[in-house]
């Protein structure tokens, strides 16, 4: 079953409200959506170097977010530092592993899953592989729904310093670790928005006629519901 | 310019037309799965009810403290802005913002925008901005983490158990509150209510014109 795109049949469809209507012949103007006002373009400007951008970004940071610590425990019996990686290795000594594994995996393997997978659908993308369209567009919506609970520790960072005051017994800061692991929270939420899963499938090779990339309308047969 | 019957996918960029019961039952795409309609779009008085009770649900969530710690008689609690000024006097200016707009200010803009256009469509009229709130609840929405929160809320209540007494507070209760409703109400898709407008403003300009021959996109329970 091969599928007429809106781009190739000379449609544009507007990225707010859906919207689809005939591309204005000059490639270059700027059309605005006839429903709702927003600006129009046929894919996200500029996709893959600013999603390689906030990625190279994000991992650079990564770097400092994992090494420096995120919290600083001052306390009658002494000064620790906390890294994100030793309070999930605290819980699990302690014996809380379920809440061990909740942070590792929100923190820790949230975090690198999103940096990898949006790495290989930029790469893929670049180099215009047709492999596998669904299933990459399957990860990018994945990325797109788990990218927000890497947050979770920024959360238990900002509770922690604000419920440990005890001034004479403890005092817990926050170390900039923290600062650096929102960073790249935020930056790969970015990067994953910048990321236009339409250009993966712009590759995808349509059996009928793929080399006639014209802007007359074509007939595609009809597809039943399937499942 | 008459409407077109037809939608492009947002994923994928296939060319379909409109499902017979657009917004009735979840509609996907035939080519790449992605969710295209969603049935909760005809719910409007229940995604209004819902926005109502989690705004009411938010005040209370924000002004009350969520835990009480309880060390040998010192006592200390904190309010979610609390935490967020206490993260601020820190010197940890850039974190107290990005957790104030992802719990706070985020979801707040989209539970006051919702309103601000659910009303009145309700009752047959487009609000004045109209064009421009819908894009500010999109724009908002995968910035809103009261879920998030949720759980960091739970994570720090067990980690503070081997620390110090832990004694919930009103706000816990709503945060979990909050935390479902919003489930129901970020399920509603904003652009099915530029579908809805369309058939409210009566012009002859806004009708469809049907396209023969474009594969429809399917409807599927789920």
């Amino acid at each position: 079953m091969s599928y007429l795109t809106a781009a190739r049949a000379g449609f544009i469809a507007c990225h707010a409200c859906g919207n689809v209507e005939v591309r204005a012949a000059p490639r270059r103007a700027r059309q605005h959506c006839s429903r709702c006002g927003a600006a129009l373009r046929q894919r996200q400007a500029n996709s893959i170097s600013r999603t390689w951008a906030l990625l190279i970004a994000a991992a650079l940071l990564y770097i400092p977010a994992n090494l420096l610590p995120v919290l600083h425990t001052s306390s009658l019996f002494g000064d620790q530092d906390d890294t994100i990686m030793s309070g999930v290795v605290y819980f699990w000594v302690s014996g809380d592993w379920p809440l061990a594994i909740i942070v590792f995996v929100a923190s820790i393997l949230v975090p690198m899953l999103k940096l990898t997978v949006l790495a290989l659908l930029a790469i893929t993308v670049q180099r215009r592989t047709p492999w596998r369209p669904l299933e990459r567009t399957r990860l990018y919506r994945l990325v797109e729904r788990i990218g927000r609970w890497s947050m979770l520790d920024v959360f238990v960072i900002t509770l922690t310093v604000a419920l440990v005051r005890f001034k004479s017994f403890a005092v817990i800061t926050a170390g900039w670790g923290a600062l650096a692991f929102a960073a790249v929270v935020v930056l790969t939420m970015l990067a994953s928005m910048q990321f236009d899963p339409r250009l993966i499938w712009d590759a995808v090779h349509d059996e009928s006629g793929a080399d006639t990339a014209d802007s007359a309308p074509r007939r595609p047969p009809d597809s039943g519901p399937s499942s | 310019m008459n409407r077109l019957d037809l939608i492009a996918c947002h994923e994928c960029d296939a060319l379909l037309r409109k499902p017979h019961h657009a917004q009735q039952i979840n509609t996907r795409c035939p080519r790449c799965a992605a969710l295209l309609f969603r049935s909760s779009a005809t719910r409007l008085d229940l995604i209004a009810a819902l926005a109502v009770a989690a705004l009411i649900t938010f005040l209370i969530a924000q002004g009350f403290p969520i835990v009480e710690l309880d060390l040998n008689g010192t006592t200390s609690q904190t309010t979610l802005i609390g935490a967020i000024g206490v993260l601020w006097n820190d010197g940890m200016e850039l974190v107290a913002v990005a957790v104030f707009c992802s719990t706070f200010l985020f979801p707040l803009v989209e539970l006051v925008a919702l309103l601000y256009v659910l009303m009145p469509v309700r009752s047959g009229v487009v609000p004045p901005a109209f064009d421009l709130v819908l894009r500010t609840i999109q724009f908002v929405r995968p910035w809103g983490m009261v879920e998030v929160l949720m759980l960091g809320i739970l994570v720090t209540i067990v980690k503070m158990t081997s620390l110090a007494r832990v004694v919930p507070e009103a706000a816990l209760f709503a945060f979990g509150g909050l935390t479902l409703m919003l489930a129901v109400v970020v399920m509603f898709d904003p652009r099915a209510l530029w579908d809805i407008a369309d058939a409210l403003r009566p012009s002859p300009a806004h009708r469809t014109r049907t396209q023969g021959g474009i594969p429809r996109a399917s409807a599927h329970r789920r």
